[in-house]
C-alpha cells in the first residue's frame, strides 16, 4: 500500500468526508446542497481513479497506441454527473420556494417558524 | 511528471473543499464550488477521462454554478454562524471515513494495469468495439450502444429535473414580463457586452454542433453539446433580457423539444423492435450492422442533445423569471 | 424475441413525455390511466409465464449479452414486485382524478401526471433490471420524481419535507454508488449474476475481502436510508404527511417495498447469504433496529393527532416487520417477509386512500375532523375499519397471514422475545386504530358541520377494490404465498 498507489483514494475519501460533513453539520440549505455536490463529485474522483492505467491514454482509438485507460468507469460517471446536477437543480428549486414561504433558508429558523404555528 | 500534477491538483482540491466548509458568504462558497468542479475536470484529464472532464466542466461548473447563483439571487447571501460545535456530525464523518479507508486498503494501486477491472469486461470494449459498433471513441460506443439503456434512463432523469423545476417554480411572471416588453434589460446599455455577445453566440452555436457530431471521434456527444447550446442562449438572455429570450424561444417550444428528445431516443429503440431486433439493437436499423449502429447512435445523440438543451434553458428561465423577494 | 419483460418499464417511460405534449387535464389523466392499466396487464402476463416454477425471464437490451450489455432478469421476486407496483398504480389512477384536481394547481396537473409516470418507470426499472448501475440510475429516477411530487403538496411544510427527503435520499443513493463502485473494483463487472459468481470466488481473508465488507456496509446503509429503517427513518413521517394524497397512496404502497427488494437482492443475489449472514452476521445487526422500529414507531403513532402522520409512523413499524423477517435468516421467515411486502401494500394503500377521501371532503385529516364521520361517510370509514383490522392482523384479513407466518418462523427458532415484540406491535396498532374508530363512530355530533358528505364513487370504488383484495387475500392467500415461496427458494439458493 504505497503512498503513490493510494494517494488518489485517500484524498478522494477526504473530499467525500468534507462534503458529507458540510451536508450534515450546516443549517443553511444552499450550503447543504453545495456540500452534497462536493460529496458526489468526490465519489466520481474515486471511480475515475480506479479506471486509470499507467502508461495508457484516453480511450479513443488512435494509431500507434496499444494501452488505453478503462472506458467503463467513464461511462458510469458521465451518467452520475448528470444525475447529480439534476438533483442539485431540484434541490435549488425547493430552496427558492422554501425561502418564499418561510422567509429564511436556515434550518433552525424554519423549525422555529413551523413550531410557532 | 504526471504524478506530480496529480498530487498538486488533489492538494488544491482538498484546500478548496476546506475553504467551502469554512466560508460563510454564500457567493464565495458557490464560486469555490465552481472552482472545485473545474479542478476536478483538470484532474479527470490527467486521469485520461477526457469525456468526463468535458462534461464535468460544462455541467458541474457551468450549469450547477448558474443555477446556484440564480437561487442565491432569490434567497439570502450569508450563512448564519452555527450556534454550537457539531460534534456528532464530526463523529459520524470520521467513522465513515475510517470505514472507507479500511475498505480501500485492498484496492489495487492507482494505475495498476493488472487490476481486476481491466481484465474482465473492458477488454472487449477496447479491442472489439470498433468492429462491432464503429466509433473510435470507446466511451461513446459503450454509452450509446452497449449500455444505451442507461443513457436513456439518464435522459429521462434530465427530463424529470426539468419537469420538476417547472412544476415547483413555474413561469408565473411570464405574462408580466411580456407585458413590460418596453423595459430594457439591465445589461442592454453595456455596448461592449452586446457586441461581444453578438459575435460569440454564433460561434458558440457552431461549436456546439461540432461537439454534437464529433462525439464519435473525440470527446463530446449529446450531453456536452446540449449544454453548450444552452449556454449560448443563456448568454443571449443575460445580455438582452429575459423578455426577448422568451420571444425567441417560448416555453411551449422548449416543452416540445424536451419531450421530443426523450421520445426520439425511445422511438429509435422502438424502431429497432419493429424491424425485428431487440430494443435499442441498432443493427436492425440497416442491412449493414455497422451502418445501423452509426445511424442509431446519431439519432439517440440527437435526442439527448435536444432534451438536455431544452431542459437547461427551461430551468434557467424558471429561475430567472421568478420574482425577487421584497427586502 | 419476446418484448414482454421490458414492457412494464417501457410503457410509462414513453408516456411520461407525452403528458407534456397533450392538452387538457382529463386527457392527460386518461392517458396515464391507460398506461398504468397496460403495465398491470403486462405484469400479469409475466406472472403467468413464471407460474409454477418457471425459469427467470431474461431480456438483453441492445442484444448485447451480459456482462457487456444491460440484461433484464425477471424472476419470482421481481414479478411479485412488478405486480404490487403496477397493481397499486392501476388502482390509484382512477382514484387520482378528483383528488388531484382538488389538491394540485390546474397548470401543474399534466406535470404531476408526468412525474407520477416517471416515478412508476423508476420503481419498475429497479425491480426488473439485472445490472447494478442500471439499478442506481432508475433508483435516482424514482427518487427525483418523488422529491418533486412531495414538494407539490399544499402546505409549505411539504417543501421542507421534500428537501429533507432530497438530502437524505441523495446521501443514501451516493452510499449505494460507493458500494457499487467498490464491488466493481474487485470484480470488473456490473451484472448482478456475474457479480455473484465473481464475489463467491474471492475467499475469506483473501486480498480484496475488506473491500467487499465495506461495499456491503455502504450498500446496506444506503438502502436502509431509502427503506426508512429505524433510526434512518426521519424523512418518512414528514414526507408522507405533507405530500398530496395521491402521492402518499402511491409512495407508501410502493417505494419502501422496492427498497426492501433492493436489500434482498444485495444480500442474497449479489453477496450470497453464506457471506452476509454467516460471516457478517447481518441477522444480528438487523434485528435490533427492526425490533426497535416496530415498538418505538408504533408508540409514537399513538400520540399523533395528524392521522396521515400516524399512518406514516405505522408504516415505519411495518417496515420493521419486513426487515425482521429478513434478519431471522430462515426460508419461512423470508417467505413471511415477502408476503408482508404484498400485504402491506394493500393495507397502507387502502388506509391512505381513506385519508385522501376524507381530505377531499373535509379538507384536513386531524383527529377532530373524524368526529361523526362514521355516520356521514359510512363507506369510507368502514373501509378504514377493515384496513385497520388488517394492520392489526386480525384473522380473516391479509395482515393476519403475514404476521402469522412471521410468528411461526420465530417460533421455529424458539425466539420468544421476537414473538412478544410482534404481538406487542399488534397491540399498539389496536390502540392507534381504535382512537380513530372511536372518534368516527362514538363521538356525538354537536354542531352542524358543512360539506362532509360521502366520498364520490371515483374515490370509493378503487378504495374498496383494495379493501376487497385485503379480505380476499386474508381468506385465500394461495397465490401470493406461492410466489413468495418461489422467490424465497430462489434467493436462498442463489440466482
Amino acid at each position: 500500500m504505497t503512498l503513490a498507489g493510494h494517494y488518489n483514494y485517500w484524498v478522494a475519501i477526504f473530499l467525500m468526508m468534507t462534503g458529507f460533513y458540510v451536508v450534515i453539520s450546516r443549517g443553511n440549505l444552499i450550503k447543504k446542497l453545495i456540500g452534497l455536490n462536493l460529496f458526489t463529485t468526490s465519489v466520481f474522483i474515486l471511480y475515475i481513479s480506479l479506471g486509470k492505467v499507467t502508461g495508457g491514454t484516453a480511450p479513443i482509438a488512435a494509431p500507434g497506441v496499444t494501452l488505453y485507460s478503462n472506458p467503463l468507469p467513464h461511462v458510469l460517471i458521465l451518467t452520475a454527473i448528470v444525475v447529480g446536477v439534476a438533483t442539485t437543480a431540484v434541490g435549488l428549486a425547493l430552496v427558492v420556494r422554501i425561502h418564499e414561504s418561510y422567509g429564511t433558508i436556515e434550518e433552525d429558523e424554519i423549525r422555529l417558524r413551523d413550531e410557532s404555528l | 511528471m504526471e504524478l506530480l500534477i496529480d498530487i498538486v491538483l488533489l492538494t488544491f482540491l482538498a484546500i478548496t473543499a476546506l475553504a467551502i466548509s469554512h466560508v460563510r458568504k454564500l457567493f464565495c462558497a458557490i464560486m469555490l464550488a465552481s472552482i472545485f468542479s473545474l479542478l476536478c475536470a483538470c484532474l479527470f484529464v490527467t486521469m485520461d477521462a477526457v469525456d468526463v472532464a468535458f462534461t464535468e466542466a460544462a455541467v458541474g461548473t457551468g450549469i450547477a454554478g448558474i443555477l446556484m447563483l440564480g437561487a442565491l439571487r432569490l434567497t439570502e447571501t450569508r450563512e448564519k454562524r452555527p450556534p454550537h460545535q457539531p460534534w456528532l456530525a464530526l463523529l459520524v464523518v470520521c467513522t465513515t471515513g475510517a470505514v472507507l479507508i479500511y475498505g480501500t486498503a485492498d484496492l489495487p494501486a492507482y494505475g495498476d494495469p493488472a487490476a481486476p477491472i481491466h481484465q474482465h469486461v473492458a477488454p472487449r470494449y477496447i479491442s472489439q468495439s470498433q468492429q462491432e459498433v464503429g466509433p473510435p471513441n470507446f466511451v461513446t460506443s459503450v454509452l450509446a450502444s452497449y449500455r444505451g439503456f442507461d443513457t436513456l434512463g439518464e435522459t429521462l432523469v434530465i427530463f424529470t429535473a426539468g419537469v420538476s423545476v417547472v412544476a415547483l417554480l413555474g413561469f408565473r411572471s411570464l405574462r408580466q414580463f411580456l407585458r413590460n416588453r418596453r423595459r430594457p434589460s439591465v445589461m442592454a446599455d453595456h455596448l461592449v457586452l452586446r457586441i461581444v455577445a453578438k459575435m460569440f453566440i454564433p460561434l458558440i452555436l457552431l461549436f456546439a454542433l461540432y461537439v454534437q457530431f464529433h462525439g464519435d471521434y473525440g470527446p463530446g456527444g449529446g450531453f456536452q453539446a446540449g449544454v453548450i447550446f444552452a449556454s449560448a442562449l443563456i448568454l443571449y438572455t443575460l445580455t438582452y433580457g429575459l423578455a426577448k429570450a422568451l420571444q425567441v424561444l417560448p416555453p411551449r417550444i422548449l416543452y416540445l423539444l424536451a419531450a421530443g428528445g426523450v421520445l426520439l431516443y425511445g422511438g429509435t429503440g422502438w424502431l429497432c423492435v419493429l424491424r425485428g431486433g431487440h430494443f435499442l439493437d441498432y443493427r436492425a436499423l440497416a442491412s449493414d450492422p455497422l451502418v445501423g449502429q452509426h445511424l442509431g447512435i446519431l439519432l439517440i445523440e440527437a435526442g439527448v442533445g435536444m432534451t438536455v438543451f431544452a431542459v437547461m434553458v427551461l430551468m434557467f428561465f424558471a429561475f430567472s423569471s421568478r420574482k425577487e423577494p421584497q427586502s | 424475441m419476446n418484448l414482454l419483460p421490458l414492457l412494464p418499464v417501457l410503457l410509462p417511460l414513453l408516456c411520461a413525455p407525452l403528458c407534456l405534449l397533450v392538452r387538457g387535464a382529463t386527457t392527460v389523466w386518461a392517458l396515464t390511466c391507460a398506461c398504468t392499466l397496460a403495465c398491470f396487464a403486462s405484469s400479469l402476463l409475466l406472472a403467468q409465464s413464471l407460474w409454477h416454477g418457471g425459469a427467470a425471464l431474461p431480456y438483453a437490451l441492445g442484444n448485447w449479452p451480459a456482462p457487456w450489455g444491460i440484461v433484464y432478469h425477471i424472476d419470482a421476486l421481481a414479478v411479485l414486485l412488478l405486480l404490487i407496483v403496477t397493481g397499486i398504480a392501476a388502482v390509484t389512477l382512477p382514484y387520482a382524478r378528483r383528488s388531484v384536481a382538488q389538491e394540485i394547481q390546474p397548470r401543474d396537473i399534466p406535470l404531476f401526471y408526468a412525474l407520477l409516470l416517471i416515478c412508476l418507470t423508476g420503481l419498475l426499472g429497479i425491480v426488473s433490471t439485472g445490472d447494478a448501475f442500471n439499478l442506481y440510475v432508475f433508483l435516482e429516477l424514482s427518487s427525483l420524481s418523488s422529491y418533486a411530487l412531495i414538494g407539490l403538496g399544499q402546505r409549505r411544510r411539504a417543501l421542507t419535507a421534500a428537501f429533507q427527503y432530497l438530502v437524505m435520499g441523495t446521501i443514501g443513493a451516493t452510499f449505494i454508488l460507493i458500494g457499487i463502485g467498490l464491488l466493481y473494483s474487485q470484480t470488473g463487472t456490473l451484472n448482478i449474476a456475474d457479480l455473484a459468481g465473481r464475489i463467491a470466488a474471492i475467499p475469506e481473508a483473501a486480498y480484496g475481502h475488506r473491500t467487499l465488507i465495506t461495499a456491503f456496509a455502504f450498500l446496506t446503509v444506503g438502502i436502509s436510508l431509502k427503506l426508512a429503517l429505524f433510526p434512518l427513518h426521519l424523512w418518512l413521517p414528514n414526507a408522507y404527511s405533507y405530500a398530496p394524497s395521491v402521492v402518499t397512496v402511491f409512495l407508501a404502497a410502493t417505494a419502501t417495498k422496492v427498497a426492501v427488494y433492493m436489500l434482498l437482492r444485495v444480500c442474497f443475489s449479489v453477496l450470497g447469504n453464506r457471506f452476509v449472514f454467516e460471516q457478517l452476521t447481518l441477522g444480528k445487526i438487523l434485528l435490533l433496529p427492526s425490533l426497535a422500529g416496530i415498538v418505538i414507531a408504533s408508540l409514537v403513532a399513538i400520540f399523533q393527532y395528524d392521522i396521515k402522520r400516524m399512518l406514516a409512523y405505522s408504516s415505519v413499524a411495518q417496515i420493521g416487520y419486513m426487515t425482521l423477517g429478513i434478519s431471522l435468516n430462515s426460508e419461512a421467515a423470508l417467505t413471511a417477509s415477502i408476503v408482508h411486502l404484498f400485504n402491506h401494500a394493500l393495507m397502507k394503500g387502502a388506509l391512505f386512500m381513506v385519508m385522501g377521501a376524507v381530505m377531499y371532503r373535509a379538507g384536513s385529516v386531524y383527529l377532530n375532523d373524524f368526529r361523526g364521520l362514521g355516520q356521514r361517510m359510512p363507506w369510507t370509514m368502514a373501509a378504514f375499519v377493515l384496513g385497520g383490522l388488517s394492520l392489526i392482523g386480525v384473522p380473516g384479513t391479509a395482515g393476519f397471514v403475514s404476521k402469522w407466518l412471521l410468528v411461526q418462523a420465530a417460533l421455529q427458532h424458539r425466539w420468544w422475545p421476537v414473538v412478544l415484540v410482534i404481538l406487542l406491535g399488534s397491540l399498539l396498532a389496536v390502540i392507534y386504530i381504535w382512537r380513530v374508530v372511536e372518534t368516527a363512530y362514538f363521538n356525538p355530533l354537536h354542531e352542524i358541520e358543512h360539506g362532509t358528505a360521502e366520498a364520490p364513487p371515483s374515490l370509493l370504488v378503487p378504495l374498496w377494490l383494495l379493501v376487497g383484495a385485503n379480505l380476499y387475500f386474508g381468506f385465500d392467500a394461495a397465490w401470493p404465498l406461492q410466489l413468495a415461496q418461489q422467490a424465497a427458494t430462489v434467493l436462498r439458493g442463489g440466482l
